[in-house]
């Protein structure tokens, strides 16, 4: 099979084991909701990796993003207004806008320096939701308020109680924050920051501003990771504090390395792998966390390129 | 008006002189050598020119516009540049990515987050043409990491003509060469100097080997210990007393 004839293979099989997730996922013991779950923290994941991946930045307080969003469509729904689309609006401003903020500041360090500075930053917003617990909550977290009815025009679909229905508006949501991320990747934007991946000396003398193109990269990155935040304030209607500390942080860069960093479809599936672990290790002991680390270990060890990192060379060979 | 030039820039490393007050002027279409025993400063010499580091002091002026202070991409957008003695790739990428992203920047595209049709044909026509030009068209689609090293440098020198420079500095382009690939390059940077001489690409070149400086060069500057010890023609270059002492050693 040719390269081209092989990638839209792929493509054909994701998209339709997604669409098609509802009918499939309770015949291997799985349930809608679930399904949901995975595909948003696939979507955080995959931002982490738009980053990681694709520019060779290492954001380690990414979390920060995801859970500024959570907070900002809760917030919305809980007290200014019932509307589940402008509730997704303000949580993806609210991360994206404070990340390209904060992301100024640092895109002049680099490797561990950056990693560092990235997860202050989110510590800091973790102690915020924290402490204001009149506004947030704090320990409790966010609650209560709850997704709202889809106004259609001809219809209004009732997304809190039928999952299925939510799973295909969420599913929907994820396929444009998808086809977005793609189509900057593709874009002579999106090969620059490859350039800066690949060799970042060999960008700057080839007339790339690298550290404005980080930049960028990073703000883009911050605003997917608040939608997909956004989404998950949605799933659970509540929003947690734990959704902006740096162990969240480092779920999500496990995934992306666990599926493949340098593939785009890598970390949903890191995902998928890394809630069914999850999910089947935590039901017999509840130390699961170590277990989960041991595997991270083994796979950075002996599958650096993750998952489909190895179905790909598979293929290939 | 010169295309480069530069007055009296120096730069220390703490108390070491790397360059010492050396000054040079680059005409439209020049093709010049560099070159020097091991440690002479050529290298920091093409980073000053280049932008890496600024000079402790001294001027470098592009077209009389003074660029001392101007960073590195900014050079290579007013028509600077450059290679590196060790090869500067996207080693995991193919050669024909490696240079689309140069050509994208020359065309000034490179924030676009899509490409028009027409936009998108201009960039293909141009890169065909480099890999045509570097002798590289049936490796387009092949890693640049995964080739021989000697069409890696082809490939870099082609990613810095990508950028349409009117100064390009190639820092020893033969380096760990053998004699196949030292023709080949020479060969290529000698055509790249002829098929662009009605935009007057001015190349400047540093070089340990004597053949490929002899052969290539209008002239030839030498430098030792960081300071200029002659310039001049090839002829007058190995006529000169002190460069024969400076390369064979003070006779005793």
């Amino acid at each position: 099979m040719s390269e081209v004839n092989r990638k839209l293979a792929m493509l054909a099989a994701i998209w339709a084991a997604l669409i098609l997730a509802p009918l499939w996922m309770p015949l291997v013991g799985g349930y809608t909701a679930l399904g949901t779950r995975v595909m948003v923290l696939g979507l955080a994941a995959m931002s982490v990796n738009f980053l990681l991946g694709f520019t060779g930045v290492l954001s380690f307080g990414h979390a920060a993003w995801f859970g500024l969003g959570a907070y900002g469509c809760g917030l919305l729904l809980k007290f200014v207004a019932l509307s589940t689309p402008l509730g997704l609006l303000a949580g993806t401003l609210l991360g994206g806008v404070m990340g390209g903020l904060l992301g100024a500041l640092i895109v002049r360090r680099r490797g561990v320096y950056f990693a560092m500075v990235t997860i202050a930053f989110g510590q800091v917003f973790y102690y915020i939701a924290f402490q204001w617990s009149s506004l947030t909550g704090g320990d409790d977290g966010l609650r209560p308020f709850y997704r709202q009815p889809l106004h259609l025009g001809v219809a209004t679909v009732d997304i809190l109680h039928n999952s299925t229905a939510f799973y295909y508006f969420v599913l929907v949501c994820f396929a444009f924050a998808a086809a977005a991320m793609g189509f900057i990747l593709r874009s002579p934007f999106g090969r620059t920051m490859l350039a800066i991946r690949e060799n970042e000396r060999r960008a700057r003398f080839l007339g790339i501003p690298v550290e404005m193109h980080i930049w960028i990269a990073f703000t883009l990155s911050c605003f997917f990771m608040a939608f997909a935040g956004s989404l998950y304030a949605l799933v659970n209607n509540f929003a947690d504090p734990r959704g902006l500390h740096y162990s969240q942080s480092g779920d999500f860069v496990m995934m992306a390395v666990l599926g493949g960093m340098r593939t785009f479809w890598g970390p949903l599936l890191g995902a998928v792998v890394f809630v069914m672990l999850q999910d089947y290790i935590s039901s017999i002991t509840i130390n699961w966390q170590i277990f989960i680390g041991l595997f991270y270990v083994a796979c950075v060890l002996f599958f650096p390129r993750g998952v489909l990192g190895i179905l790909r060379r598979k293929a290939t060979t | 008006m010169s295309l480069l030039r530069v007055e009296s820039v120096s730069r220390h490393f703490g108390s070491l002189v790397a360059v010492d007050g050396v000054s040079l002027t680059v005409e439209p279409g020049e093709l010049r050598a560099v070159i020097g025993p091991n440690g002479a400063g050529k290298t920091t010499f093409f980073n000053l020119i280049s932008g890496f580091f600024p000079p402790t002091s001294g001027k470098i002026f592009l077209d009389d516009r003074d660029i001392t202070g101007a960073s590195s991409h900014r050079r290579v957008n007013m028509g600077i540049a450059r290679t590196f003695q060790i090869t500067e790739i996207f080693p995991e990428l193919t050669v024909r990515e490696n240079l689309r992203i140069p050509t994208e920047v020359a065309q000034g595209l490179r924030l676009r987050p899509w490409l028009a049709r027409a936009d998108d044909e201009r960039v293909r026509a141009r890169v065909a043409e480099l890999l045509e030009l570097g002798g590289l068209a049936d490796k387009a689609d092949r890693l640049v990491g995964e080739l021989p090293h000697g069409d890696q440098r082809s490939t870099e020198i082609m990613m810095a003509l990508a950028l349409n420079p009117r100064l390009l500095l190639l820092d020893e382009p033969t380096a760990g060469m053998g004699d196949r690939e030292t023709y080949d390059i020479t060969t290529l940077i000698r055509n790249l100097h002829r098929g662009q001489r009605d935009q007057k690409l001015a190349i400047v070149l540093i070089e340990h080997d004597m053949r490929v400086v002899f052969h290539l060069a209008d002239r030839i500057m030498v430098l030792a210990e960081g300071a200029v010890l002659a310039e001049g023609t090839p002829d007058e270059i190995a006529a000169n007393e002190r460069v024969q002492e400076a390369y064979l050693g003070k006779a005793a």
